[in-house]
């Protein structure tokens, strides 16, 4: 079946980033197709490659980095919501005239067109609430 | 038929009690994070006045995570997450609450 994921809480903040991983990989370890991984409001947090969590900790950053370069995922960030939360890749940086990007590789800044996309192509989107 | 998920515990938000109310028949109910406080045996009294054609869940890594296994009531599957992903393909929709 093809799946979307919506994940709208940050990884420090709230458990969203971390259920919905495990989710994600269930779903790809039974064979599900996922569609599209969709970050929003907080949950933007997690594609910023400047997250440096101590070593006793669970690296969400580079675990969703890591399974999207595994299975090619396709993880759309919510433009405006990264932006303003400092989440930049190198042509925001450039366009706003800032001195650094660092967006993680395998994450697209893109807008809320691909959450309707992904909630319209898809035969399930689930919701990880923050 | 939608799959109800509930990651709030029932102490700290009213997630629980709105979900409660738009719960129909053949619906089901799976708590996850902190919503598993609710299966805690001491505090399940309004999960476990609803009718038997709901069904109910709780998700296994966050009740372990919180020392709960020994505190469930019965009424309450323990599922882990591959059954979660059978779950939303089994529904035709999902409604989270948080």
């Amino acid at each position: 079946m093809k799946l979307s994921i919506l994940v709208y809480g940050s990884p420090n903040g709230s458990q969203a980033a971390a259920t919905a991983y495990r989710f994600t990989k269930a779903a790809l370890e039974k064979g599900h197709e996922i569609y599209r991984v969709f970050f929003y409001g907080d949950g933007v947090y997690a594609a910023s490659a400047l997250n440096t969590p101590p070593q006793d900790e669970q690296d969400l950053s580079s675990l969703w980095r890591e399974l999207g370069e595994q299975h090619n995922l396709d993880m759309v960030v919510c433009i405006a919501a990264a932006l303003k939360r400092g989440v930049l890749d190198p042509g925001e940086a450039k366009r706003f005239e800032k001195s650094a990007h660092n967006l993680s590789a395998g994450f697209t800044l893109s807008g809320l067109g691909q959450m309707m996309d992904a909630s319209q192509q898809s035969d399930r989107m689930i919701t990880f609430g923050y | 038929m939608i799959l109800h998920t509930v990651n709030k515990s029932p102490h700290t938000s009213n997630c629980l009690q709105s979900c409660l109310r738009t719960l129909s028949d053949q619906d089901a109910l799976l708590l996850i994070e902190d919503g598993v406080y609710a299966a805690d045996n001491h505090y399940a009294n309004q999960t476990e006045a609803l009718g038997e054609e709901i069904t109910l869940y709780v998700l296994k890594a966050d009740v372990d995570a919180r020392g709960l296994q020994n505190r469930l009531s019965s009424r309450f599957q323990v599922i882990d997450d591959a059954a979660f992903v059978d779950l939303c393909v089994q529904y035709p929709k999902t409604q989270s609450w948080y």
